[in-house]
């Protein structure tokens, strides 16, 4: 319902003017966001069946891999606003956000649809509300890369660089995918990642063959993160079980593309690829089976605090 | 022969008088050079520094779809600062010396920013009233004599506009869903309201800025008459809403077909000018700290510049 409308009056030579109050009334515009949002990433056809032959929770708990992925890097990276080095580094930061929220929405609903939100559902939201307010961190299936400190700009960049090579190596193989959903998605979120390596790569060379302030904050960036590296690699079970029925990525097979993006980036950029050990693992579990971090509980308490103290409310 | 100063003033003079636009290149006095330069400079700290109270709630946003919005939005002030600051260039100053007098408390921004946002509803209040007085204040500033300025405004505006109206629908949801939503929304009116009241600055006879810069063209209406056009405004909206506007002496005067209302704390406007608001020091203590802690980030791409600059210069030589 719209708002009462401020009357224009014609003898007033600003009506022309004051007509933008008449967008109050107007349906919904995304082009009237300077930078976008992603919006129109909702219209992937979220009801399409799993294909044939495909285990319907597998395919759930796979776009909940992705989902997860996309929805606590972006909350991570929100927390830059109105902190960045530079107010073009605000909106940029803030676009990648955007960008993987956009990517985890349909994901979510894709997950929602194939019946992941039922066991979660508290009140009336809609699925993707559901999956990101209402599951504990056990039930989060993101890689623990993504829920880590951004620390400072050197590391976040870092992370931007591992997460959207890796992300867009997978991305690029699940545009051949056989749920038309994942492959819609994939789509998108290539020309998306490919911007989001190429900011993180121009910064990396930007702060590693700057002055000697920024190559060292690079590299420790770099060394920081790098021990979340390795799992990105791992195949989980279900990611085995939806490559044999090709609707999924097997992420061991990244690592090359990913391993010639950093030669690439890190020499020029007079950095060295850093030999540190990965992270290990919770009894051979890690983020894919939710089993995080020590950080993931606390990035899920402060996104999930006020759906969760209004269970029945909608906003 | 040269054009005497006389001569560039009177040109000057008729350019304004006939509702023309002074372009950068363009002979301007200083005065109004100044005085363009203090407006704008403020008007682009006070998307900067208004990106703190609603980034406060990026993270807890209780939707996604209200994460997106909120997200989209903040992401907006920081390119409507962008630009502002870009038509201040144009003027001979630079971001990172306004940015300075900023974190210095030697210029200002807008003192709505230093309340604090206590709830999600306040989001949506400040989308509808704030947001809603900014537009009031800023519409009339498409048309200002001073062309950069100008239509930097206009794209302002239609973003503004947009914002306004998702701050609405998010307040018309609340309204429509639970108890605890609808007192969340009430509260937030209770305590935006006045200071919304205060964007317009100082009643007419206090405000000795006005009179020269409406004679430049650079404003056109006077801080009252806008308040009057805003309250006029927004009254029908807030009872479409369902809310009570916290001011017993609001109602409207069929003699002079406007609302009348009540009187506004200057005391505690003042106040908030000075520095002693709920939230001035943090704003400007977390405004500096972004800068500062980025200095390192600036000079590696300064550096950065300078050496790719440089070799490729070798081949050339």
């Amino acid at each position: 319902m719209a708002p009462p409308m401020m009357h224009s009056d014609d003898t007033d030579p600003a009506h022309h003017d004051e007509n933008v109050y008449d967008a109050l009334a107007t349906a919904d515009d995304d082009g009237r966001w300077a930078f976008g949002t992603g919006f129109d990433a909702g219209t992937a056809e979220i009801d399409a069946p799993a294909p044939d032959g495909v285990d319907r929770d597998d395919l759930a708990a796979y776009c909940l891999m992705l989902a997860d992925d996309a929805l606590i890097a972006s909350q991570r990276l929100s927390g830059w606003t109105a902190k960045a080095p530079e107010l073009e580094e605000d909106v940029a930061l803030a676009n990648i956000a955007l960008d993987l929220l956009g990517q985890a929405r349909v994901l979510l609903s894709r997950a929602g649809h194939l019946g992941a939100a039922e066991p979660f559902r508290a009140g009336p939201q809609d699925d993707e509300d559901v999956l990101t307010y209402f599951r504990d961190d056990r039930a989060f299936r993101n890689v623990t890369l993504v829920e880590t400190d951004l620390g400072d700009f050197g590391r976040t960049i870092a992370w931007i660089l591992v997460l959207s090579s890796w992300r867009l190596a997978l991305m690029h193989r699940l545009t051949g995918s056989r749920d038309p959903v994942l492959a819609a998605v994939a789509a998108k979120a290539v020309k998306e990642l490919t911007y989001h390596r190429d900011y993180a790569a121009q910064w990396t060379l930007r702060l590693g063959d700057g002055t000697e302030l920024s190559h060292a904050r690079m590299q420790a960036g770099l060394d920081a993160v790098w021990p979340f590296v390795e799992e990105l690699f791992l195949p989980h079970a279900t990611e085995r079980r939806l490559v044999d029925a090709g609707v999924a990525v097997d992420p061991a097979e990244l690592r090359a593309e990913v391993d010639g993006v950093l030669d690439q980036v890190l020499p020029a950029a007079t950095l060295t690829r850093p030999e540190r050990p990965a992270v290990g693992l919770v009894g051979g579990r890690g983020g894919r089976d939710g089993v995080h971090t020590e950080s993931l509980g606390t990035v899920l308490a402060v996104m999930q605090s006020l759906a969760r103290a209004h269970p029945e409310a909608t906003w | 022969m040269t054009v005497t100063e006389q001569e560039l003033e009177a040109q000057f003079e008729r350019t304004v008088a006939s509702e023309g636009r002074v372009e950068p290149r363009d002979w301007m006095p200083e005065g109004y050079r100044k005085t363009l330069i203090r407006q704008i400079a403020q008007h682009a700290h006070s998307e900067i520094i208004g990106m703190q109270p609603e980034g406060n709630w990026i993270l807890r946003a209780p939707s996604l779809r209200r994460k997106a919005i909120l997200l989209a939005k903040v992401q907006d002030e920081a390119g409507h600062g962008l630009y502002l600051y870009s038509a201040t260039e144009t003027l001979g100053v630079d971001r990172g010396e306004l940015t300075e007098k900023l974190i210095d408390s030697k210029q200002k921004y807008s003192s709505i920013f230093n309340y604090p946002t206590l709830t999600f509803a306040d989001i949506g209040v400040i989308g509808w009233l704030v947001d809603g007085a900014a537009i009031v204040n800023q519409v009339p500033l498409c048309r200002s004599s001073y062309g950069p300025y100008a239509r930097a405004m206009v794209r302002i505006c239609k973003e503004e506009s947009f914002h306004q109206r998702q701050g609405f629908e998010l307040l018309m949801t609340l309204m429509a869903g639970t108890e605890a939503q609808r007192a969340m929304v009430q509260d937030a009116v209770d305590r935006w309201w006045w200071p919304s009241l205060m964007m317009f600055g100082p009643a007419d006879g206090d405000s000795p800025n006005t009179q020269q810069s409406m004679a430049w063209r650079i404003k056109r209406h006077t801080n009252d008459e806008l308040r009057q056009r805003y309250v006029d405004m927004t009254v029908p909206q807030a009872e479409a809403l369902g809310v009570t506007l916290p001011d017993p002496e609001l109602r409207w005067n069929d003699e002079r077909q406007a609302h009348d209302f009540g009187d506004i704390d200057w005391d505690e406007f003042m106040q908030v000018v000075k520095g002693a608001g709920p939230c001035n020091a943090q704003r400007l203590q977390n405004r500096r700290a972004a800068h500062e802690g980025g200095q390192w980030v600036r000079d590696a791409a300064a550096a950065y510049a300078a050496k790719q600059a440089a070799r490729a210069e070798v081949p050339a030589a």
